[in-house]
């Protein structure tokens, strides 16, 4: 599914942002990552949709390796995967609806199947009535949806999600949360980074905490050794 | 594709200026082209209906041996350079001068003119430096007299249309050069001005060539539009001076149509190798 196998990554002007990370994400999980600002989740994740390459290292994604990927199969690789960010990354000269059909649009998606297509995405992320506005109009948990309802245009078997309620206050982060259970009980795989312990906490998901760049802990892997962390 | 020519009309819109920019230089770079390339097209069909009638003109001493003549006659026949030699004894010579003067034949009487050998270029060899080459074999023969040949103005015909060439080679040049310039700055513009959106198209699975689809489709647009104002232009010069000096030949349609076709090409790939260097800065 996702695997990990002693990844290094070093980026060319800050040093070293993994150190030797192994793991393994199964079909239809739910795995939180965790760990301190700048501790390499956001790279991890990077890396998973293609967006960084291990400076040493491999990891499969599907059936594909990394870094051995030719550069012109990382479109295929992405259009299996959803990605979501903290700040939504909607496009804000264009509808709630165009948003959504942009993704399918770029992908070369019959245009007689796009409509239906995306009022159906719509209505799953609680957002038809809204499919004509434009996304200054909504609030920001309304916005995550609409990212998440794009980020689901391929029907991917894995959804990526960087910090996806960082913008969000409580209520709006249960709601988006709320969608993202749903949609890994529907059989989608979903890997998050998040600094919301308080979210970890009270649901019974895997846990992966990187620390400077190190796996320290895997709450679904007894053998990686748990270390305090400072 | 249809996203394609919608976004390529949207950069017409998000920055006209330089959209209009881009296809004037086109244009220009076409015109100059196009300007020289049709006075040097004029002047090669004058250059034709002159050279037609480009011989050399060998007269003779007096009372040659005819197998000198002969041996000449021969000798020359075998360049292959020479359609035909003929032999103009002092009667023919004084009935054809008769025949081109009218009025005053009664100036000539026989034994007058020289008898002489005329020699008549075949086609492809009607430039100066053949006829130079048949001039110099004869020229200094004891018993030729003396070479004419139309030498002078032929040579002055072959380097106007020379330089009208090179001057449009070189314009037109320049003016691509101007052209590549302006397009290239306007792709930068569009790209930094897209960068957020060709982001999310990356992210969600959009191949290289889909992103680089509406700048090279932009690139074809004002490729064919600077090709038709560069058109357009040039007929209308040649309008011009047809009217007011004289009359001028205009491309046939083939060559115009190739006209227009570079000018996409252009475009298109200006747009192509412009937007993969931008496009790799980006990210
Ligand atoms: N593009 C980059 N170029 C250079 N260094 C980078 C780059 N991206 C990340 N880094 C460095 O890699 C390390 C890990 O960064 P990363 O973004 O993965 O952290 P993070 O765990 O996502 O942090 P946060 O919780 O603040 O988002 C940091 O030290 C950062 O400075
Ligand atoms: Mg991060």
């Amino acid at each position: 599914m996702i695997r990990f196998a002693n990844v290094y990554k070093e980026y060319p002007r800050t040093g070293l942002a993994l150190n030797d990370v192994s793991f393994l994400v199964n079909r239809g999980e739910f795995v939180f990552l965790t760990g301190p600002s700048g501790a390499g989740k956001s790279t991890i994740l990077k890396m998973i949709y293609m967006d960084e390459f291990p400076s040493r290292g491999a990891l499969w994604v599907g059936s594909t390796k990394s870094p051995d990927i030719k550069r012109s199969a990382i479109p295929q690789v992405r259009r299996k995967l959803g990605v979501v960010f903290q700040d939504f990354r909607l496009l804000e000269d264009r509808t709630i609806e165009q948003n959504v059909a942009f993704a399918l649009e770029v992908v070369d998606t019959p245009s007689d199947k796009i409509g239906t297509k995306v009022s159906r995405l719509l209505t799953r992320v609680g957002l038809a009535s809204k499919a004509t506005n434009y996304p200054r109009e909504l609030s920001g948990g309304e916005q995550q949806r609409v990212a998440i309802a794009r980020a689901l245009v391929n029907d991917p078997f894995v959804l990526i999600a960087d910090e996806p309620t960082g913008n969000l206050d409580d209520r709006a982060t249960r709601g988006v949360f709320q969608l993202l259970k749903d949609i890994n009980a529907s059989g989608t795989a979903v890997v998050m980074a998040t600094h919301n312990l308080e979210l970890v906490r009270r649901n019974e998901y895997r846990v992966l905490e990187v620390n400077r760049g190190q796996l320290v802990f895997d709450s679904g892997d007894a053998s990686v050794k748990v270390e305090a962390t400072p | 594709m249809r996203l394609a020519v919608r976004e390529a009309m949207l950069a017409f819109r998000r920055s006209p200026l330089l959209s209009a920019l881009s296809v004037t230089t086109i244009a220009f770079s076409l015109l100059a082209f196009g300007l020289f390339s049709l006075v040097a097209l004029n002047i090669r069909s004058a250059l034709r209906s002159v050279e037609e009638r480009v011989e050399v003109r060998a007269f003779l001493v007096d009372n040659t041996p005819v197998d000198s003549i002969a041996g000449l006659m021969e000798e020359l026949s075998k360049r292959p350079e020479v359609q035909r030699v003929e032999y103009i004894d002092a009667e023919q010579a004084l009935v054809r001068a008769r025949a081109e003067l009218g009025e005053f034949k009664d100036v000539f009487e026989a034994g007058f003119l020289p008898a002489s050998l005329d020699i008549r270029m075949r086609e492809g060899f009607r430039d100066p430096a053949a006829v130079q080459q048949v001039v110099e074999q004869v020229r200094l023969l004891p018993f030729v007299e003396e070479v004419r040949y139309g030498a002078d103005w032929i040579e002055k015909l072959h380097r106007i249309r020379n330089i009208a060439t090179a001057t449009g080679v070189v314009l037109g040049i320049a003016f691509a050069a101007v052209a590549i310039i302006i397009i290239s700055a306007s792709i930068r513009m569009t790209v930094l001005a897209r960068a957020r959106e060709i982001s999310i198209m990356r992210l969600v699975g959009a191949t290289d060539a889909f992103v680089r689809r509406p700048f090279l489709v932009d690139g074809f647009v004002k490729g064919v539009l600077g090709g038709l104002l560069a058109l357009l232009l040039t007929w209308l010069a040649r309008t011009v001076v047809s009217k007011s000096f004289l009359e001028v030949d205009f491309f046939p349609p083939s060559i115009a149509m190739l006209g227009v076709a570079a000018g996409a090409l252009l475009g298109t790939m200006v747009s192509s190798v412009s937007v993969r260097r931008h496009l790799s800065r980006l990210k």
